[in-house]
């Protein structure tokens, strides 16, 4: 017969401090393996999102990066030939050229500069990544020195509100509005005119990237073919989400491997915790347990009832955990993405996976802390037991 | 029966706990002194610039080059010795992005003014006699004797059982095509926070086959008559390209260092906040045992108090008995990190290094943790009156 689940409560809720420590053991370090979980979710899913399935990207051979790409203006209008793309509706082609150039600027409100992304476009862009909103103002005029503002960058650099001169080396531009982008990487970066900024930025006859919207995502493996075929073109073709979901992988390792060591090692200092707690637990109660034994409930039973009680206080720091993390999703970070060397604002995402693998990490822990504690009562010889205490 | 030996059999009497509690601190430890290393490591990245240097960039960003024109313009300004073109190329190892390491195209100067900064270890004898230009080390003859030779750093040489002589192979990212190269000689660096992981390759190489002899310069070192003179050549030299349509931005070799770990972002931040709440938790469970300690031994207090001990010496015993298993596992856990840590190399960080102010200060939070679990425990004991010892019963 099984020990009532009862009786774990009872005795938990007992020792009000010893299981609340030892749950805060276990939550922080539940808090901590969710917090750095939501940072890798946030980061990737700001770059995820910057691509779209049925958008094709076409950077230079060999290139890994966006910046290290290069497309002279003939192989762009080569590409901007390509049979496959679609139209919008309007009837114009959905294709853009993108310069994408790497500007120091200053902050806003701290010392000291960082690299953002500066990104001439064509005037279909827009359209053509499809999740770009203004917030503020307006949209550049083509062929005018305008440009709008990424929504997580416009706050944080000088010279971004809407109204202001932004300089880019020696020509000023006029900030005309905001954007947001469905929390992509683009919220980090200023677009205009590629025609205007290109010369300005003394790139005009290179652009980094062509990116087209397909009549069918299923054209791309042939039009992949056909480009990196052709020997004018000396490029390769990738799904834009695929890009950019590459960009991110080297960003998010780190933090997943990062995350997974400092877990690991408190997590073995929460789980020696755990045990303790639940040594003493069944040290202080010899006698009690004793008890249960000559009662008639089987070793296994006992054994099964403290390994209950272990799991139950895991859960509740679990628990703990999963509430001390809660409050870092939203919040807005930046970092630099290494493979463009400029700031890349997300925001942290505590995804429902990620709490249930806390959840899950949080009861592990105390399924193993629990084991030996509760094998050790089990097996406690009855008369020892009984005649000391 | 002294008091040491009595907070000794006290801790030996339940080896089980005490050693668990030890362990817990220790890997709390491990932690926030491994966490404190990748503070140390960004610090020491910084300061690993010297003061004596500057370095000019394109005022847009590094991304873009300066005309090479700007070279000697740069050098004859007053207060500047030697002047060198450093460029980054970026190059892929074929054998995929975790063999990545950071490659830099140097000119002839740039010996010059890094030559104190590193020993050259192993270098080729050149095939016919070379002159070493200017200030350069003369072991490099076999390495300034070619084109497609390299300097590698012993670190990277070892890692990846790379040989002297030996050819290695880059794919361009910037700089298009294959690249390659063949090792004329290692670098050990002095400081290790110079970093051993770097590559260096003749300028002349990548303007030729990677810039089409565009005559571009990605960023000039400038190595100074004096530190002092760092302020008014910064000025000087942005000043002078300032109206052209490659505008400067000088700073010190620090300040561009500082750059880069500045865009590292919150994380410093992050790692502090998982530092404390690390200790935090340590924390708890170290109270948790103590007050267990206790609780078991209410009878006993009672006893020692009867027979003559003072309250005060019940405080200390109890104390005592917190400071040593935090102590004990605190230096365990600071040496563990500082053994163990230590020299591990990250893609983009330089080798880890923990300074000892940061183990002294991990053990000064090990004791500091030891006293407050101790606190309200041993003031419990201390207080506690006899007559309440004896009749309690657990």
């Amino acid at each position: 017969m099984a020990i009532p689940f009862e009786y774990n409560l009872r005795n938990v809720m007992n020792r009000p401090v010893s299981t609340f420590t030892t749950a805060l053991g276990i939550g922080l370090t539940v808090a901590i393996f969710i917090g750095a979980l939501a940072l890798a979710a946030g980061f990737r899913a700001a770059l995820v999102s910057t691509g779209r399935d049925d958008n094709a990207i076409v950077l230079r051979k060999g290139a890994d990066s966006e910046i290290s790409s290069g497309l002279s203006r003939d192989q762009v209008q080569i590409l901007r030939a390509s049979p496959e793309i679609a139209a919008g509706p309007d009837g114009r082609p959905l294709v853009t050229a993108d310069l994408v150039v790497v500007t120091n600027k200053d902050r806003k409100g701290q010392a000291g500069s960082s690299n953002i992304i500066v990104r001439g476009v064509d005037p279909q862009a827009g359209a053509v990544r499809g999740n770009i909103k203004l917030i503020a103002g307006r949209t550049f005029t083509p062929g005018t020195d305008e440009v709008i503002v990424g929504r997580r960058i416009a706050p944080r650099f000088k010279d971004c509100n809407v109204g202001d001169r932004i300089r880019f080396q020696q020509r000023d531009f006029t900030v005309v509005g905001h954007f947001s982008a469905g929390g992509s990487a683009f919220e980090s970066e200023v677009w205009g005119d590629v025609e205007v900024l290109a010369p300005a930025l003394q790139r005009s006859n290179t652009f980094q990237t062509v990116v087209f919207r397909m009549q069918d995502p299923a054209q791309l493996a042939a039009l992949k073919t056909r480009v990196e075929a052709d020997p004018r073109l000396q490029a390769q073709v990738l799904s834009e989400r695929d890009f950019f979901m590459r960009q991110s992988e080297s960003f998010t390792t780190l933090i997943t491997v990062l995350g997974t060591f400092i877990t690991l090692i408190m997590g073995v200092g929460a789980l020696f915790g755990a045990a303790n707690t639940m040594f003493a637990a069944i040290g202080a109660r010899s006698r009690e347990i004793a008890t249960l034994l000559v009662l008639g409930f089987s070793p296994a039973s006992v054994m099964l009832a403290f390994v209950v009680e272990s799991v139950l206080i895991a859960a509740i720091g679990g628990a703990l955990g999963i509430l001390m993390a809660l409050p870092v999703n939203g919040i807005t970070s930046s970092t630099t993405n290494f493979s463009s060397f400029s700031e890349l604002a997300f925001q942290f995402t505590v995804t429902p996976e990620a709490m249930a693998s806390g959840m899950i990490f949080a009861l592990v822990l105390g399924l193993v802390g629990g084991f030996f504690p509760a094998l050790h009562a089990s097996r406690q010889s009855l008369s020892a037991a009984l005649r000391g205490g | 029966m002294n008091f040491v030996s009595l907070v000794l059999v006290n801790l030996g009497r339940n080896k089980l706990r005490t050693v668990l509690t030890t362990l817990s601190v220790t890997m709390a430890l491990f932690l926030f002194c491994a966490l404190g290393g990748i503070l140390d490591t960004l610090k020491a990245s910084i300061e690993a610039g010297s003061r004596q240097r500057l370095i000019t960039r394109n005022a847009i960003s590094l991304v873009f080059p300066m005309p090479q024109s700007y070279g000697p313009r740069i050098a004859a300004v007053d207060g500047v010795r030697k002047v060198a073109i450093q460029n980054w190329f970026g190059g892929q190892d074929p054998r995929g992005n975790q063999h990545f390491y950071a490659q830099f195209g140097v000119d002839d100067a740039f010996w010059d003014i890094y030559r104190k900064e590193m020993i050259i270890v192993q270098a080729s004898e050149p095939a016919t006699p070379v002159a070493v230009p200017e200030g350069a080390d003369p072991k490099l003859a076999g390495y300034f004797a070619e084109q497609t030779s390299c300097v590698i750093g012993e670190k990277l040489l070892l890692k990846n059982e790379w040989k002297l002589g030996q050819t290695i192979t880059l794919n361009g990212t910037i700089y298009p095509g294959n690249w390659e190269y063949t090792i004329r000689a290692v670098y050990r660096a002095k400081d290790p926070a110079f970093g051993e992981e770097t590559m260096f390759f003749p300028y002349r190489y990548l303007e030729q086959k990677g810039m089409g002899g565009s005559g571009q310069a990605g960023i000039y070192v400038l190595d100074l008559t004096s530190p002092d003179r760092a302020i008014g050549v910064t000025k000087v030299v942005d000043e002078m390209f300032k109206n052209s349509n490659a505008a400067t931005r000088t700073e010190s070799e620090q300040a561009f260092q500082a750059g880069f770990v500045s865009m590292y972002g919150n994380i410093p931040f992050v790692l502090r906040v998982i530092g404390l709440a690390v200790v935090f938790a340590i924390l708890g469970i170290a109270a948790n045992t103590m007050m267990m300690a206790m609780r078991e031994r209410t009878a006993e207090f009672g006893v020692m108090k009867t027979l003559g001990f003072s309250d005060s010496t019940v405080f200390a015993l109890v104390l005592s008995e917190a400071a040593i298993i935090t102590l004990g596992g605190g230096i365990l856990g600071a040496l563990l990190a500082k053994l163990s840590v230590s020299g591990l190399t990250t893609g983009f960080l330089p080798p880890l290094v923990i300074e000892w102010s940061t183990i002294a200060t991990g053990i000064g939070v090990a004791v500091l943790l030891g006293a407050v679990s101790g606190l309200v425990p041993a003031y419990q004991a201390s207080k506690l009156r006899i007559v309440d010892a004896l009749r309690r019963v657990d």
